[in-house]
């Protein structure tokens, strides 16, 4: 079985076709990498698996279920779990707050408006966990909005590892990080466990194909090439996205 | 013991001595408004302030409320399923605006919430037949309970008052509560919230309902309090100013509307008598709330203060680094 299976996945915009026809199967526990040259559509194709955007065909399944009809929300409860390429966090609130914003987000919790939410030991213990798991223990009580870009970065790992996802898209996760910031998340990104299948977006060539197993590249909406590092380097069409005829 | 607490419980003692200090009925009746005012900007602070909803129209749920228990009471039934009819109609009332207007948000909600009011308006102004038009409903008397009558208005203010500190714990509670904090998510980042597995309509729709709530309990005071309901009380005027009320005391804060509405209410009550034209007073006060403090006056008083300590704190540390200061050197 795979973990994500996409199928004949197209979107338009009006005349524009951002994703056509695309098909894409990962393996659990794989680390998949997609390139591709800016509007190639891999942002587009996040959005569509996420259900945040409507495919106008194709399928979606993760681990054989069917998502292509669910609304975004109920991915989530499935084990989809995402971060963003322009960092999408609560700046008004603590950086455990925000993790415990990503926790409530999968409880039953959620829904009740009785108990007061920072006597919930439990779930407060955990987004402890998840912050120290990505190094920002010591800062759990800072506002979002006190801390460098390169900690954002980590807070949205930690919202993601928190809901102890199946499925794990990452958006751009090394964008306007410093080189140590890329090394520290570099180290994160590596001490995922294997049960957590990850694709990742990504344009920092150095840090990402270390990572991946296999490339898939995409170039106007559609998967030009795809398969292990060596093979997608030797391709003649990816030297040719990249750097033309 | 904490500043908070000090505050809580001076705020207390001094509400609870109001018929005491305060000097007449009039100005005891006056204070009842503003416990009432204080309990409907609570309910439009709970959409503004946290859900980032901006309401035009929740006169109309003001109004769906009183005009129920007068229409009820004038019927000939008994005080208490009034009041209880009269909050179930104004939350099916709520249910219905929240379904209709919650398909939206920004100003698309300003707008649908604004038409539903003066919907509501419309209908209790040419309705005529149950709402009696433009010479309104009166309410022969207040309720008695517990044997107490409420006309004396010490009696009507302190049963307000305790209507008003059970709204401000509910309020205090749903907003520190799991659902208050994913109201607030839905409010900063709406699509985060999706993503993260929660449904921002329902949400909401919870949110509206909550609002509903405290709106048709202050509704239900109003009509009691003024013991007469006309179309006066559901037009865009009356739905903008809890919204003024909320904003000027400081959205997403438990004591900006409170004090947002003593302000309104005060300047509408008591500065009206001596100065005829009172709105402008008002308004001149809206314009410099805006430009001196635009976040509102709890949360700008917060800053000043917190500003001012910091300032006193700086002033003795900088004369004791200042070496000699004020002695001659040798």
């Amino acid at each position: 079985m795979t973990a994500l299976s996409i199928r004949q996945l197209s979107k338009s915009f009006g005349g524009l076709h951002v994703t056509r026809g695309v098909d894409l199967e990962v393996a659990p526990g794989e680390r998949r990498l997609i390139i591709g040259p800016n509007g190639a559509g891999k942002t587009t194709l996040f959005n569509l698996v996420t259900g945040e955007i409507r495919p106008d065909a194709g399928s979606v399944a993760l681990f054989g279920q069917e998502l292509t009809r669910l609304p975004s929300r109920r991915r989530a409860h499935m084990g989809l779990s995402r971060t963003y390429q322009i960092i999408t966090l609560f700046p008004k609130d603590t950086l455990l707050r925000n993790v415990t914003l990503s926790l409530l987000g999968l409880s039953h919790l959620r829904w009740n408006p009785l108990l007061r939410l920072d006597r919930q030991r439990s779930l407060i213990a955990q987004a402890e966990a998840a912050l120290a798991r990505v190094g920002l223990g010591h800062l759990a009580h800072r506002p979002l909005a006190e801390t460098s870009y390169g900690e954002r970065r980590r807070v949205e790992i930690a919202m993601a590892l928190a809901q102890n996802p199946r499925v794990l898209l990452l958006d751009e996760p090394f964008a306007g990080l410093s080189v140590d910031e890329r090394r520290d998340v570099k180290m994160l990104l590596f001490a995922i466990p294997r049960d957590v299948t990850i694709v990742m977006i990504e344009h920092d060539m150095d840090v990402a194909l270390d990572f991946a197993e296999r490339i898939t590249v995409m170039h106007f909406g559609e998967i030009v090439v795809e398969g292990t590092r060596a093979e997608v380097v030797a391709d003649p069409r990816t030297k040719e996205i990249y750097l033309g005829e | 013991m904490t500043a908070t607490r000090v505050g809580l419980l001076a705020g207390a003692l001094v509400l609870l001595t109001v018929p005491l200090w305060v000097p007449g009925d009039y100005y005891v009746s006056v204070c009842s408004q503003i416990l009432i005012y204080a309990i409907f900007a609570l309910g439009v602070d709970v959409l503004i302030g946290y859900g980032g909803l901006v309401s035009l129209g929740h006169a109309g749920l003001f109004g769906i409320a009183s005009y129920a228990v007068a229409y009820m009471l004038a019927a000939g039934i008994g005080h208490i399923a009034a009041v209880v009819i009269a909050l179930v109609l104004a939350l099916v009332g709520t249910a219905l605006f929240a379904a209709l207007s919650l398909r939206v948000t920004g100003i698309g909600f300003i707008m649908i919430t604004l038409a539903l009011g003066e919907l509501l308006w419309g209908l209790a102004y040419r309705w005529i037949s149950v709402t009696n038009g433009d010479n309104g409903i009166s309410v022969a008397n207040r309720p008695a309970p517990f044997g107490i009558s409420l006309n004396p208005p010490a009696h009507f203010y302190y049963a307000t008052l305790v209507v008003f500190a059970l709204s401000v714990f509910a309020t205090w509670v749903f907003i520190g509560s799991p659902l208050g904090a994913s109201l607030k998510g839905t409010r900063d980042q709406p699509r985060r919230m999706n993503a993260l597995g929660y449904h921002v309509w329902l949400i909401r729709f919870y949110a509206c309902m909550f609002s509903g709530l405290l709106t048709g309990i202050a509704g239900i005071l109003f009509v009691y309090y003024t013991q007469f309901i006309s179309p006066q009380t559901l037009t865009l005027t009356a739905s903008a100013e809890p919204v003024l009320m909320v904003i000027s005391g400081g959205s997403g804060t438990l004591l900006g509307p409170i004090v947002g509405a003593a302000l309104v209410e005060i300047v509408k009550n008591i500065a009206s008598a001596y100065i005829t034209r009172w709105n402008m007073l008002l308004g001149a006060i809206f314009v410099a709330i805006v430009i001196f403090m635009p976040e509102g006056l709890v949360p700008g008083s917060r800053r000043l203060v917190r500003a001012l300590l910091k300032a006193c704190a700086k002033a003795p540390a900088a004369a004791a680094a200042e070496p000699n200061s004020g002695e001659p050197t040798p």
